[in-house]
């Protein structure tokens, strides 16, 4: 399988990459659902797969369309590895496990948007540049998004507008992200012409 | 903490309101020295940066930060604004020099400038302010926060027309780490505050594609201390609402649907924003301030020139621009109301109206 191809955007939008072993005294990878795909070509692809494995924490929690591939985490045999219940569970783990990550250490994400746009924002709030934070999408392309009226953070959006599970406006679905909310931006679609909402479309999935 | 204030209006600062009953207008020696954006009669992107230096006497280039008529109600509607919403003002942890730096500047320039209604003085950092139109006679310490009810970036710019956004520069870029913005043409500091100049500039249209934003980031780089630069940008907004911001679409997009030839005069208006960015000494941070001007259609057309220009301007526009800017749905109407000011007479270069 190969990362996920999205179509030329503006330039506030994420782009990701693939994930390459690099030199660091620890590794600390956060995955979900088809995420895992990338996490074991991650370690096919080191020198030394065993040495890396060993100074390895691996994060993971089943996807948002429900692939969960933990059983092929488990197996690679990672020093720590961790399945999640959820993304806000696994969030409480990084934050414990931040707290004691020293310099030289390698962070990767791999998975969905949502899982590694809260991974990155919560890196980035201990002043880690998310320019060294490597990431790879796999799965799922639905979005996180915020209404920008209420405020309220809709997850697994897979629909553009969808209806904000909020405040109950409609709202189209913007490319502009913010890394800070780790989200995208929905905006009222009929706030001009009131009641007059397109049907939505599924352009995430 | 709140910043304590005493509304002085007087024959000069208007009582008026840009909610509601929407009793914004201009006076006409406002009208006079509106800033029209247009020195000829097409528009298209550019970076149109020159160095903000007095200009002419009268004009709003004159001063540093322009005071007009309607700063009193201004900063009401400001104090309105973030009382409801006070995610509109918002500075990241290490923006607090960058804070003090904009606070001197706006002091020194309106003590300076406009020493009927502001006195600084200074013993050491002991500093004592003084804004009259506001009621404000407050002693505080120079770089202690301790001293003021707010952070100092907020409580300057509670009394200062126009958005102010801070940009720390590092890796190259500038990013919007901190800001004021409650007089906004649809862009939401909340959201994007923390992004890098090209990010936060993502949505525009057309300008990418034309090296605008490559050009004006590498132009301001290099600003230097002392010599602050301004440029132009406009949009078009129906009623005087200072406050488009689209935290509040909900609430005012609709107005969009209300216009027809009886109300354009009155309802439409022609928004520009002064726009000036000055390095700061300390921070070496970059102010960027965004003041808005709101002029109705009926109040620009007293001017032949305008009158002619705008029809010109409006008529011929890209229609992605009329998108991005939000009167794409309104254009043509927009150009019927403004054609019976346009005698196809020729307009004199430049955006003076009596040149």
């Amino acid at each position: 399988m190969t990362k996920t191809e999205f179509p030329p955007s503006i330039r506030s939008r994420p782009v990701y990459g693939e994930l390459e072993p690099r030199a660091g005294i620890f590794h600390l990878i956060v995955a979900d659902g088809e995420g895992a795909d990338a996490v074991i070509a991650l370690f096919a692809k080191a020198a030394d797969a065993a040495s890396m494995l060993a100074k390895s924490h691996i994060l993971y929690t089943a996807g948002p369309n429900g692939t969960d591939e933990w059983d092929r985490i488990a197996a690679l045999g990672a020093a720590q590895a961790q399945k999640a219940a959820s993304v806000p569970t696994l969030l409480f783990r990084l934050a414990r496990v931040l707290q004691d990550v020293q310099m030289g250490t390698q962070i990767y994400l791999t998975g969905t948007e949502g899982l590694m746009g809260q991974a990155e924002r919560d890196i980035m709030a201990l002043g880690f540049p998310h320019s060294d934070i490597q990431k790879e999408h796999r799965g799922s392309t639905v979005r996180r998004v915020q209404c920008v009226h209420c405020k309220g953070v809709t997850e697994n959006v897979r629909t553009d507008p969808f209806q904000c599970s909020h405040c109950g406006l409609h709202l189209f679905v913007r490319d502009h992200y913010s890394r800070r909310l780790a989200a995208f931006q929905g905006v009222n679609i009929d706030a001009e012409d009131r009641g007059q909402v397109p049907p939505p479309v599924e352009r995430f999935r | 903490m709140s910043l304590d204030v005493e509304y002085a209006f007087d024959e000069f600062f208007r009582d008026e309101t840009f909610v509601d009953d929407f009793t914004y207008r201009n006076s006409p020696a406002a009208i006079r020295r509106f800033p029209f954006p247009f020195d000829r009669d097409d528009y298209m992107y550019s970076v149109n940066m020159e160095p903000h230096v007095p200009g002419r006497k009268g004009s709003v280039f004159e001063k540093t930060f322009d005071v007009d008529e309607h700063y009193v109600s201004e900063m009401r509607d400001r104090a309105r604004i973030l009382a409801k919403d006070p995610l509109r003002c918002q500075s990241l942890p290490h923006m607090t020099l960058a804070g003090w730096d904009l606070l001197e500047l706006i002091m020194e320039s309106k003590a300076r400038e406009y020493p009927q209604w502001f006195s600084l003085t200074k013993n050491g950092d002991r500093w004592r302010w003084i804004n009259r139109p506001l009621g404000i006679d407050h002693s505080f310490t120079f770089l202690d926060e301790t001293t003021l009810p707010c952070g100092p970036m907020e409580y300057i710019t509670r009394q200062t027309q126009g958005d102010f956004t801070l940009q720390d520069e590092r890796e190259g870029t500038l990013w919007v780490d901190a800001g004021m913005v409650t007089t906004q043409a649809d862009w939401s500091l909340d959201f994007d505050i923390g992004m890098n100049f090209h990010e936060w500039h993502a949505p525009v249209p057309l300008a990418h594609e034309k090296g605008i934003f490559d050009r004006a980031l590498k132009f301001l780089l290099k600003l230097q201390h002392g010599a602050p630069v301004r440029r132009f940008n406009w949009t078009m907004t129906v009623n005087p609402l200072l406050d488009t911001a689209p935290e509040t679409y909900p609430e005012w997009g609709y107005m969009r649907t209300t216009l027809n030839q009886e109300n354009m005069g009155h309802m439409m208006h022609l928004r520009v924003e002064l726009q000036a960015l000055f390095r700061l000494p300390r921070s070496n941070a970059i102010a960027f301030s965004i003041r808005a001007y709101l002029g109705k259609f009926e109040e620009l057309v007293t001017v032949p020139k305008w009158g002619r220009r705008l029809h010109r301007v409006v008529r011929d526009i890209h229609p992605d621009l009329a998108a991005y800017k939000g009167f794409l749905r309104n254009r043509d109407a927009m150009a019927e109301w403004l054609s019976s000011y346009d005698d196809g007479a020729p307009t004199s270069p430049g955006w003076w109206p009596e040149d």
